[in-house]
């Protein structure tokens, strides 16, 4: 009987012929990334006790984004302790404040069709558009990783969403995810994996498809994957890396389930706080007025979403009242959004350029909110508190529609803000 | 540990990370994190809860960010499982490796705040005391609950390790 992509992944890692869901393996892993929230300040002191070292530095990756830029003494220590110990353990694959960590290991390279790869981070799903299996792990899941290059996997099901049709002018993948949790729920696919086919995905690029798999997050699956195609692999040649394009679902592979949809129909959205599967067409709340707006993280400020930002931004003012933040997601996202003029209008527009990284989405970077603040994100996750005070409120839209909010004062639909017609 | 009794604090669907452990939190040490937990969704949680008591939760219980402390913080004040309709991955994978019991129990709805349930875990079944009531409840796989009985992931590896096991 064939196999997904997830099974035909999970098989090699465990050197099986062929697994079958529910099924529990230990694996090989090909690729581990940690951060500095929950890397090194929590897993050196385990490696310590236990006596040991990291099975193969080679294969791991560090990346300083959620304490960056040091705020305060305690951050500054975090971070000391991060580099400390990239040097100690010989991780040379280390980046401190050069983007967040899922944007940054596609921008890299680092990932690679058919790989087994595991993150300390519950956004390592993101991986998943390389054609690999990235799944997110806490802390001492990774400490096991990090010890014996292995780890216990259960087997999942998986789920096809097939995305038929293109998407519109002015609308997102953003969109698209925030569509399909609304009406599926927070935990739509759990234990699941998603792996996402059609002309809808084969038609966006490596940033728009990167939010499919990073927001399966969201809708609780265990991860998201896209098979590898000619993008995913012009993408690393681009970057230098020749590969092929890995493993894919077999034709008679068994699926749990096919899940349709049209990115035709699809149109912008925004999650209501505080949960990110109250979703309603941004049409529905127009008159809504916000103070703030943000773009950044990893779901929301890769450079297209920089781009989408400056288009509705060219030629328009901030309204006053209203504090647009751009953090963009990597160095490489500024540095393409700098080279083609959309970081001279996002800033001529009065957007405030903050440092790249995991910024004010998990609150603890630089534009956390205070009680009263109510804010248009780019960002995935709105829960209560989340981006700064408990009394504050978080609406989640695309670049798109949080630009077109800024202008507006409130939030719009930014279709009319775009002149699209309807 | 193969039964455990103890007192019941009920939670919700949906029970995110950031609600146990909000973000702003996650600079301090875990042990004066644990001060907070659940500063998202009833702030005053720690001083509530005694050593033994048992978390009770709907769907998706740790469901967002993978921060670990939020398991953490749950056992640190005293917290010896969570029993809930379904997990998040993360959520329970991380329980596990730090010996915190996460018990799936799709009925987990008809239990009350402040009854005392006692779980069989190797039998997979709640009792709930003061009704005499019996829920189904899952098991751990046998390579995850070797896991669980050797105290947690890093005990686990202790003894691995040093037998060339893994």
């Amino acid at each position: 009987m064939g196999m997904t992509l997830a099974e035909k992944i999970i098989a090699r890692g465990a050197g099986l012929p062929e697994v079958s869901p529910d099924e529990i393996h230990w694996a090989d892993v090909d690729l581990a990334m940690i951060q500095d929230s929950g890397g090194p300040r929590r897993i050196w002191p385990m490696l310590d006790e236990l006596g040991v070292g990291i099975w193969d530095p080679d294969r791991v990756v560090l990346v300083a984004d959620h304490y960056v830029p040091a705020q305060d003494v305690n951050a500054a220590r975090i971070l000391q302790t991060t580099r400390s110990f990239a040097s100690k353990f010989g991780v040379d694959n280390f980046y401190e404040a050069e983007g967040i960590s899922h944007t940054l290991l596609v921008e890299k390279g680092h990932l690679r069709p058919g790989m087994l790869y595991v993150g300390g981070d519950s956004h390592t799903c993101t991986g998943g558009v390389m054609g690999c299996l990235a799944l997110g792990m806490g802390s001492t899941d990774l400490l096991g990783v990090l010890a014996t290059g292995r780890t216990w996997l259960r087997v999942p099901h998986t789920v096809r969403v097939d995305v038929a049709g293109v998407l519109e002018k002015g609308v997102t993948a953003k969109d698209l995810m925030l569509t399909m949790i609304g009406e599926r729920g927070m935990a739509g696919a759990i234990y699941r994996v998603l792996e996402f086919t059609g002309s809808g995905v084969a038609a966006m690029s490596i940033d728009e498809r990167s939010v499919l798999t990073n927001m399966c997050a969201e809708i609780g699956a265990k991860t998201g994957v896209i098979a590898a195609d000619e993008v995913t692999i012009n993408h690393l040649r681009d970057l230098g890396v020749e590969v092929d394009e890995g493993p894919s679902s077999d034709g008679d592979a068994q699926f749990l389930d096919t899940w349709r949809y049209d990115a035709s129909n699809t149109v912008p959205v925004i999650a209501r706080p505080h949960r990110h599967d109250d979703v309603v067409p941004a049409a529905d709340l127009v008159n809504t007025p916000i103070g703030r707006a943000y773009i950044g993280a990893c779901t929301g400020a890769k450079y297209e979403d920089l781009a989408m930002a400056a288009e509705v931004l060219a030629g328009r003012r901030v309204a006053p009242g209203v504090l647009l933040q751009v953090a963009p997601a990597s160095a490489g996202a500024l540095a393409r959004a700098m080279a083609d003029g959309t970081a001279q209008i996002l800033v001529e527009s009065g957007a405030q350029l903050l440092s790249t990284g995991c910024g004010a989405c998990p609150g603890i970077g630089s534009g956390v909110l205070g009680p009263g603040e109510v804010c248009i994100s780019t960002t995935s996750r709105n829960a209560q508190g989340r981006m700064g005070s408990p009394e504050s409120k978080v609406y989640l839209g695309s670049a798109y529609a949080v630009a077109a909010a800024a202008v507006a004062g409130e939030i719009v639909d930014p279709l009319t803000v775009m002149g699209v017609p309807a | 540990m193969n039964v455990h009794e103890g007192r019941v604090w009920t939670f919700g669907d949906d029970v995110d990370t950031d609600l146990i452990v909000p973000g702003r939190f996650l600079i301090l040490e875990p042990s004066e994190i644990a001060q907070h937990v659940m500063a998202g969704i009833r702030p005053g949680f720690a001083e509530l809860v005694e050593e033994g008591d048992i978390v009770v939760a709907g769907e998706n219980f740790g469901s967002g960010s993978s921060r670990e402390v939020a398991p953490r913080a749950l056992r640190e004040v005293g917290i010896v499982a969570v029993v809930a309709k379904s997990f998040s991955r993360i959520f329970f994978r991380n329980s596990v490796n730090l010996g915190l019991a996460p018990v799936v129990c799709p009925d987990a709805g008809v239990i009350e705040e402040g009854q005392s349930i006692r779980i069989d875990f190797d039998l997979g079944e709640v009792l709930i005391i003061e009704t005499g009531k019996r829920l189904a409840a899952g098991v751990l796989p046998s390579e995850v609950a070797a896991i669980m009985e050797a105290g947690g992931m890093v005990e686990f590896l202790r003894t691995r390790l040093s037998e060339s096991q893994l």
